[in-house]
């Protein structure tokens, strides 16, 4: 009996010299996504080497992390962004990988236009030279991140060489509160077991709160496992991730579609498999997080308040905690709704879906950013799922209330482009990590669902988005 | 290990991980992420080299650092640990848990080494980070927390202390002559001694991927569309 991890691990076994734990392994690769900022130096040493692809057509390109989110017919301002951009664009062209160049309309961020394209599918191995990759295991895809020697090996070998991880299950029972989200299941996730309680493991994500998930809150679910350390989160195939894929551009198609769904329904693991480890929540439990550190366990609820070092014993721990508040300018025991904002920030391959946009979009209608707000961004993750909001008239109700409306991209999350936090500003944003200088040097970043940032955009500080009552314009 | 281990002259890539003896230098901080290992206004160079200049570049300069600026023209901070005068020219470092969390970039060990680290000792790491090392010939070395506080205590105390490390022995010995043995992967061990490039290793197999692949072809051929 086995977990969905061994079987997808099994079905893409090359080689191995033992069944030692541990030991390495080829494993084969269906899909290589690949962006600006970690392939030049691959393309380069295979070059260098006289080596080519192995399988082209199993690689999908775009350029994410450096692209501006305004102005794009004046292509690229920064001389060195243009470059790695440039770079992609020659590699690809020369070698005939399929690449959504800056304005073709299905470029956006890659973890979100592989799912939205159908080039990830159910039961496939997907790598990228990006750690967010987790998110495809939503998909019930053994997904994960690589560094730059690693892109060169699966680009020249079609396989990457790695170890087996342990397996761990998370298991979330019962039903979310109103205004609870699959962003807050994660972050109430790492604050149980730590930015490091999934390290060695691949995470699969069951319960009938994960069940009841849309797609993209999985992939919101799945893109936050390597924040727990995991390099891998998955789920299950059901009907819904079915639904997702059909007619997709990549997706098969007729006989295809037919055997190739058979196989899906495969792809979960048994009712007996054994997991090395289990971890079990309780859904009506979690509240809206917020996080308030620069760690994504340093969270807490938005009832909570700001921890105070003083009663943290372990010393290593209250550095922590300390050098933490002293960053990111906060008291001990601040209540988190007191906190006030000067940045919003909705995008990143965490939340920028559709569904994202319309949760957010629901609670801005008719209301204004707060006037504290210095600047309240959107930036979609791809061209589609801006045109698609477009077509809902969402774009017409951010702008009406303050928001400026941006192409796709990486933007804010890591600040490669133009938007970025300046030194001391402090920012509720729904991507996925709160490092120091993340979003820019010396910013502050606070890490949130898209409902409750577009809360504090309205409020101006958090709030509970349950309990946001600014009046509504008709 | 008899398929691994052709060593080749084909085959070699990285600089033999040879002894290493050297300076060491303790940050004594946990989740240590690949942003503060190197920020990410430096991931922008198409190349693999020079980034050790800006390793740790916030909390190692007081001023603002952009790709292109001259390093030795900027303000050092003093407080900063790799600053500091008794560890200057350091080959190891010490680290608390869960060093190299974060963003997969190699431009982190890149920047490590390129600045002159062989070998990083935590109690944990990240994932990728430490898959990543291994790729580079830069070491990182797992030991337990009671050993590493001994350790950091150890550096704090003594200034010039040094630690040797032998890969293939799996020792590291402390300036008493100490002896603590650390593990490492079998694989990972042979193709760092040898600096073995495992592509070429890889390739040795690519029969057996084309005859995985085609059966693969034929099992799942929407894969293949």
């Amino acid at each position: 009996m086995q977990t969905l991890y061994d079987k997808l691990w099994d079905q893409h076994l090359v080689h191995t010299e033992s069944n030692a734990p541990d030991s390495m392994a080829l494993l084969y690769i269906d899909r290589h996504l690949v962006h600006e900022v970690t392939s030049p130096q691959a393309f380069e040493s295979l070059k260098l080497a006289g080596r080519k692809p192995w399988r082209v057509n199993s690689i999908l390109a775009v350029a994410d992390h450096n692209v501006p989110t305004s102005g794009r017919d004046f292509g690229i301002n920064d001389p060195v962004s243009r470059l790695q951009v440039d770079t992609l664009d020659k590699n690809c062209d020369e070698l005939g990988i399929t690449e959504f160049k800056m304005r073709d309309v299905r470029q956006g961020i890659v973890h979100v236009i592989g799912p939205e394209q159908g080039a990830t599918l159910p039961g496939m191995t997907v790598v990228c030279g990006d750690s967010h990759t987790s998110t495809h295991g939503a998909f019930a895809c053994l997904a994960f991140g690589i560094g730059t020697s690693e892109v060169e090996h699966v680009l020249a070998t079609q396989c990457l060489l790695t170890s087996k991880s342990k397996t761990m299950r998370i298991a979330v029972e019962g039903k979310l509160g109103l205004g609870v989200t699959a962003k807050d299941i994660a972050l109430a996730i790492i604050g149980r077991i730590g930015t490091a309680g999934g390290t060695g493991y691949a995470i699969e994500f069951t319960g009938d709160a994960i069940r009841s998930l849309s797609m993209e809150g999985r992939m919101t679910l799945c893109n936050m496992a390597i924040e727990a350390g995991a390099r891998a989160g998955m789920i299950a195939v059901d009907d819904t991730t079915i639904e997702y894929i059909k007619g997709r551009p990549f997706a098969p198609q007729g006989g295809l579609w037919e055997q190739a769904v058979a196989y899906w329904r495969t792809l979960h693991s048994d009712t007996d498999a054994v997991f090395d480890k289990t971890v079990s929540l309780e859904a009506a439990g979690i509240r809206p997080q917020v996080t308030w550190g620069t760690s994504p366990e340093m969270v807490t609820t938005i009832d909570g308040c700001v921890p105070d070092p003083a009663g943290v014993t372990d010393q290593g721990k209250r550095q922590n905690i300390e050098q933490a508040l002293k960053y990111m300018g906060l008291q001990p025991n601040t209540p988190i709704q007191s906190i006030a904002l000067d940045k919003i920030f909705i995008g990143s391959c965490t939340n920028s879906r559709i569904e994202d946009l319309r949760a957010a979009a629901k609670v801005i209608k008719g209301r204004r950013v707060a006037s504290t707000i210095k600047l309240a961004l959107v930036v979609p993750g791809s061209g589609l799922v801006k045109q698609q909001a477009e077509q809902e008239g969402l774009d017409k109700i951010f702008t009406a209330a303050g928001f400026e409306w941006r192409e796709p991209g990486c933007s804010m999350c890591l600040a490669m482009n133009d938007d970025r936090l300046s030194k001391g500003e402090r920012c509720a944003s729904t991507s996925n990590r709160n490092f120091e200088g993340r979003q820019g040097p010396g910013g502050r970043t606070h890490l949130v669902s898209p409902v409750m940032a577009a809360a504090a955009a309205v409020a101006g500080h958090f709030v509970d988005v349950n309990e946001l009552d600014a009046p509504r314009m008709p | 290990m008899k398929h691994w281990s052709v060593p080749h002259s084909k085959y070699l890539i990285m600089d033999k991980f040879q002894i290493v003896t050297g300076i060491v230098v303790p940050l004594d901080r946990a989740n240590v992420d690949t942003d503060a290992i190197i920020p990410k206004q430096f991931l922008k160079s198409i190349k693999r080299t020079g980034f050790g200049q800006n390793l740790f570049d916030e909390w190692r300069y007081l001023d603002h650092g952009e790709p292109g600026m001259d390093a030795s023209q900027r303000q050092l901070n003093p407080d900063f640990v790799l600053n500091q005068p008794r560890y200057q020219s350091a080959r190891i470092l010490l680290a608390r848990d869960n060093f190299g969390c974060g963003s997969s970039r190699e431009h982190a060990p890149w920047a490590l080494q390129d600045y002159g680290f062989k070998v990083i000792i935590a109690p944990s790491f990240a994932d990728i980070f430490f898959n990543n090392c291994f790729k580079i010939g830069l070491l990182p070395i797992v030991l337990n927390g009671n050993i590493l506080d001994q350790l950091f205590r150890e550096v704090n105390e003594t200034e010039g202390y040094t630690l040797t490390v032998d890969l293939q022995e799996q020792v590291l010995t402390t300036p008493a002559g100490e002896r603590v043995e650390f593990s490492v992967d079998t694989f990972r061990k042979h193709c760092l001694l040898n600096g073995l490039d495992d592509i070429g290793l890889t390739l040795q197999h690519a029969d057996k991927i084309r005859e995985f692949e085609q059966k693969r072809r034929k099992q799942q051929p929407w894969l293949f569309v």
